[in-house]
């Protein structure tokens, strides 16, 4: 009997980080232990693969048995033994343990093209890219097409560049074309600072291979020979993973001098930023590779005319770069055919939050909202009431319910107040207080915020201590008007696109939801009791049995009373920090 | 600490590096960035110091001051924030005995810091606990970790 059993085992950030390492080796030692190689006189390989967009059941582990695919969830080391043993060697499932409906659903409404290897191919492994045409676009483009052959055809494709603000790719690489120097550079911006946003990071993890065959495309279309890919501090996996990949081109010929035979020369670097948000900014960016603090500088120039270090410079996302080799093999058509009129292709968007089904989706342009949070997401975690998506980072703002049919693209999500960005979606639910959420986004860019220009710098400070005001109790009631004011200033006045878009968060939920700001300010009331300052915590008595489960919990020993009898919270002790609310099986701790 | 420094130095000039890779192999092997590296090696390089500090503040990544033993890296990204990641923080201070506007114990043990978003959305609320990072976490989970680690020294 013959058999071909492939284990892959989710190995992303997410899948580590439950324990994927473990299950892996354990799989490697049960295999050879068993002695299957020796049973089935075939071929039998435990994998890591990168990640496969569902982190909420991780870590997950697909057994292929010639061919068949069984997919397990939330699997344990100790787990694997009984896999091996009921499955692997006796050929019948551990059905308890599969994936259920829910799993097929999140992934057979997806169109995966940029994902399509994460969580197939073994990341580390250039063999395994190269089994499902891996650098055969990049082979393509070097040897047997024009740098104006291949500017046209990612033209023709309609690609817009994924970092968030969609300016048009072929353009793009069309000015880097034309503009002639001896040293020309091509930039892979992995700088994924958005928080809620993790797909750059997910592909440079699961399919490095990827992103370095559409630089070396986008290398011969501009004629370039340098190459820097700039991956944030924060992801040690993906500059591992990367640096493996870009020591598998060199020795098999696809990077350095004389690449794929065709005597062009193209060699690249990885960069690793050192932890600053506002680095994602083109400009920002290369003076950071250049050993400079990250500040961006006013744009009299395009990048691609005078970019690192005052050369011509094409700079592109790593999502954008991922797209290139599938549309160089695939052609123009079937990509933009993909996608909307105004945007081609698909786009990969981090669902997390309030929602059933967190993890990676990728969807074509013009997919509903609805059908991305209900159809894909699962819906809201827990039986709770939708408020709103979050899309677009600090940069974006939140859509309401009543705007969930729009379909998504670069447009209609400005139409609705808020930014694609680099595709962060986060699902807020009743329990969510839309205040503190835009308070919680102006903390962050202004910190984030580099200091260089007055209307960042000094506004969002502003604007963050207003809203410090109005979620404490102490807002004024002109605080709105002046909020509206301070917004439309900063973003006029900015001088790159942090500052030009950190309004955003409060301009969106100001629009649509002010009048959770009104009972901040009038009522001193927080509607979704998250604001500290504006809630008390107190005891139901007729709920309460009195186990004294808060009372273990509290911190600072704010609970009173005896066993068996209702307590009582001392409110001049509590510090409001809601262990007792988690610590009651009973509900009988109400927050309002 | 010559030694390495001139380690940190000859890297540099092999590499073709620049202020930010010199500041990150000095974090790397002391754990955070002494002024007496800095003027070492601006003074080989004859690059004002000032610079090397100018970059020093600018990325989050550096620290001016010694860092705890253990470093506790609690994620401050959007979904994480929803999931309750600032009540764990606060509530992690606390329970570390860590005074206002410190991050490290007295003794120099623990360490927490925030980091923006670690890209791992999927398993909100997260924290990197020692470079490991734990996915879907609670005060108690972390809490037991953390005297794990205790019990360990």
């Amino acid at each position: 009997m013959k058999k071909n059993i492939i284990i892959k085992v989710c190995t992303g950030t997410g899948g580590i980080a439950s324990g994927g390492e473990e299950v892996l080796s354990a799989f490697r030692d049960a295999v050879s232990s068993s002695g299957i190689k020796a049973i089935f006189n075939e071929r039998c390989s435990a994998q890591k693969v990168g990640c496969r967009g569902f982190c909420a059941k991780d870590v997950l582990v697909d057994v292929i048995i010639n061919g068949e695919k069984t997919t397990y969830k939330h699997i344990k080391q100790d787990m694997v033994q009984r896999i091996v043993d009921e499955h692997i060697l006796n050929g019948k499932a551990v059905e308890e343990w599969t994936v259920g409906e829910d799993y097929h659903t999140f992934h057979d409404r997806q169109t995966k093209v940029v994902l399509s290897h994460c969580g197939e191919i073994d990341p580390e492994d250039i063999n395994a890219y190269m089994a499902v045409g891996g650098y055969d676009a990049a082979r393509k483009a070097v040897c047997s097409m024009t740098p104006k052959e291949i500017v046209d055809t990612v033209k023709n494709s309609n690609l817009r560049g994924r970092g968030g603000a969609g300016f048009p790719t072929g353009l793009k690489w069309e000015l880097g074309m034309r503009i002639k120097s001896d040293i020309k550079y091509v930039i892979c911006n992995g700088d994924e600072g958005d928080p809620g946003a993790f797909m750059d990071r997910s592909v440079m993890e699961g399919d490095p291979h990827s992103v370095i065959e559409g630089m070396i495309i986008c290398a011969k279309a501009t004629e370039s020979g340098h190459g820097y890919i700039y991956v944030r501090a924060e992801y040690p996996l993906a500059v591992k993973r990367l640096q493996m990949a870009i020591d598998q081109c060199r020795e098999n010929g696809f990077l350095g001098s004389n690449i794929f035979g065709s005597g062009f020369d193209f060699d690249l670097r990885i960069f690793q930023g050192a932890g600053a948000f506002v680095c994602g900014e083109a400009t920002a960016l290369m003076r950071s590779i250049e050993g400079k603090r990250g500040m961006p500088s006013p744009k009299l120039w395009r990048s691609a005319e005078k970019g690192l270090w005052d050369r011509p410079t094409v700079l592109n996302n790593v999502e954008t770069f991922a797209n290139i080799p599938r549309i160089i093999m695939n052609g123009a058509e079937w990509y933009s055919n993909l996608g909307t009129e105004r945007s081609g292709g698909t786009k990969v968007f981090s669902l997390s939050g309030k929602v059933k089904n967190t993890g990676l989706i990728e969807v074509p342009f013009g997919t509903s909202l609805k059908k991305i949070i209900y159809d894909i997401g699962g819906g809201i975690e827990g039986g709770k009431a939708f408020k709103a998506l979050q899309t677009g980072g600090p940069s974006g703002g939140c859509i309401p319910a009543e705007s969930l049919e729009i379909e998504v693209d670069y447009e209609s999500l400005a139409q609705a107040g808020s930014i694609m960005g680099s595709g962060g979606m986060v699902v807020l639910d009743e329990t969510s207080c839309m205040v503190n959420t835009a308070k919680f986004f102006l903390e962050f860019t202004q910190a984030e915020s580099c200091g260089k220009c007055t209307p960042c710098r000094i506004g969002t400070k502003r604007m963050l201590e207003i809203l410090e005001r109005i979620t404490s109790g102490n807002g004024k009631e002109e605080d709105i008007d002046l909020l509206e004011e301070l917004c439309r200033y900063i973003r006029a006045a900015s001088l790159c696109g942090l500052g030009m878009t950190a309004p955003n968060p409060v301009l969106s939920t100001l629009r649509y939801f002010r009048d959770e700001y009104e009972a901040h300010i009038r009522d001193k009331r927080c509607p979704a009791a998250v604001c500290k300052d504006l809630i008390t915590y107190s005891v139901v008595e007729e709920l309460c049995t009195g186990c004294g489960a808060c009372k273990r919990a509290c911190p600072a020993d704010a609970v009173r009373g005896t066993r068996k009898s209702p307590h009582r919270i001392d409110a001049d002790a509590c510090v409001k920090c809601g262990t007792c609310f988690d610590a009651c099986k009973f509900k009988a701790i109400r927050k309002q | 600490m010559e030694e390495t420094l001139q380690k940190i130095l000859d890297d540099y000039k092999k590499n073709n590096g620049n202020i930010i890779t010199i500041l990150q192999d000095i974090e790397k092997n002391f754990g955070f960035i002494p002024e007496y590296a800095v003027n070492w090696i601006s003074k080989k390089l004859d690059i004002p110091a000032s610079r090397f500090f100018g970059c020093a503040t600018f990325y989050s990544q550096f620290h001016l001051r010694h860092r705890g033993k253990n470093i506790v890296t609690v994620c401050r990204g959007t979904a994480c924030h929803v999931k309750g990641s600032e009540r764990l923080i606060n509530r992690l201070l606390m329970e570390l005995d860590i005074p206002r506007d410190e991050d490290t114990t007295a003794d120099l043990k623990f360490t927490v810091e925030k980091v923006n978003c670690i890209g791992a959305c999927g398993i909100a609320p997260v924290t990197i606990l020692n470079n490991e990072v734990h996915g879907k976490i609670t005060l108690d989970k972390l809490m037991k970790e953390i005297k794990k680690i205790k019990a360990g020294e």
